[in-house]
């Protein structure tokens, strides 16, 4: 019963990953694709907690924290990048 | 617990999918902020807690509070960023836009400088 | 003469206790971060303790961002009312998100609307703008002083007042009291 709500939840956020990465193809301006792939990374941080959960890999977690630090600093840049460029 | 835990996630994963939709349907870029920004912090934050609560003997709990408070705050910041450079290199407002003070103050500064 | 020198040391003075301020916060908060990341054993917190009083005596150059905090215990109370106000307006502000994502007229009416804060320090400013972001339908697009520009995506106030009243106020009682 647990494991097969646990992945609902699963499927249901790489649905939300494949509809940010639409987002990302379509969008018609380079500041719509940062915001999808933004969206995009926060989702895939989630996931990677959630691998590491049920996969019982704790390892994963440090990965999911470097990411995030990562990718935030790569928004910034890229909106510095935007606004003023480099 | 576990069951708890499970609930949980599945709520965040809807949350993350209705960002994601919103992400999608939304007219200009800053509607698509408002989506993309507010419902994947929330989903994300139900999502690691619930997967943080399914397995409660793991020494791991510390980091996933660390990543919660470090979305929390550095989400509106990237997004405050983006909107920022989004609205100073000129990307149009949707039809429905009502106003914009913002474009109006920077005409009024530009009109007084000239 | 005489006043304007006392002036200026008050000055200083109270800037070199905003600076020990800022340190000393700056390292409590690095201690307890890496306390919170690696599991428990001695000889790493102790490391983290040494590494922690480095950075802090490092960034003794830079601003004293966190210098402006109060604390007074109305002030820790006023935090904690702050942080439950802060998570009942995030779930109100998701609600309303899912909504008006699923209605399939999409009911949106954006604008950018300009609003005032009587806040002064930087990082009291910085927290209302990014409350702001994750409150209902409002999104922080730039700050100049102590104006904000908030992109809202259903207009209810068209004028400064009325907006500055349904956007900052909720949030800028609590922070007011915090930051100053």
């Amino acid at each position: 019963m647990v494991n097969i709500i646990y992945q609902i939840a699963g499927a249901i956020a790489l649905a939300a990953i494949l509809l940010a990465f639409i987002r990302m193809i379509k969008g018609p301006t380079a500041a719509d694709r940062v915001v999808a792939l933004d969206a995009m990374t926060i989702i895939s941080i989630s996931l990677i907690i959630f691998l590491a959960a049920t996969l019982q890999r704790v390892i994963y977690i440090d990965i999911a924290l470097v990411y995030g630090l990562i990718s935030f600093v790569g928004i910034v840049a890229i909106a510095r990048y935007l606004e003023r460029g480099i | 617990m576990e069951l708890a835990g499970a609930i949980i996630t599945l709520i965040g994963s809807i949350f993350l999918f209705l960002g994601a939709l919103g992400l999608l349907r939304m007219p200009d870029i800053f509607n698509r902020m408002q989506a993309g920004t507010k419902a994947t912090t929330l989903g994300s934050i139900l999502f690691l807690t619930g997967s943080a609560m399914a397995h409660a003997e793991c020494t791991c709990t510390g980091k996933i509070v660390i990543l919660i408070l470090f979305i929390i705050f550095t989400n509106p910041l990237s997004s405050h960023a983006l909107a920022r450079a989004a609205h100073f290199i000129g990307i149009p407002l949707a039809k429905k836009t009502v106003k914009d003070d913002l474009a109006e103050d920077e005409k009024k500064e530009e009109g007084g400088q000239l | 003469m005489i006043k304007i020198q006392i002036k200026i040391k008050t000055y200083t003075e109270s800037g070199a206790m905003k600076r020990f301020k800022h340190t000393v916060l700056l390292f409590l908060f690095l201690v307890l971060l890496w306390a919170l990341l690696t599991p428990h054993n001695m000889q790493e917190i102790w490391a983290g303790v040494a590494v922690s009083a480095l950075v802090a005596l490092f960034t003794l150059r830079m601003d004293p961002v966190l210098g402006d905090l109060k604390l007074t215990p109305k002030s820790f109370l006023y935090l904690l009312i702050y942080i439950f106000v802060f998570i009942k307006e995030l779930v109100i502000s998701n609600l309303d998100v899912a909504r008006r994502v699923v209605d399939p007229k999409l009911p949106i009416k954006p604008g950018i609307v300009k609003v005032k804060t009587k806040l002064n320090s930087r990082i009291g400013r910085t927290i209302l703008a990014n409350s702001i972001t994750l409150t209902p339908g409002t999104l922080t697009v730039d700050i100049k002083d102590e104006y904000l520009y908030i992109h809202w995506i259903e207009i209810k106030h068209d004028d400064l007042e009325g907006a500055t009243k349904d956007i900052v106020q909720k949030f800028e009682k609590y922070l007011e009291v915090i930051f100053g």
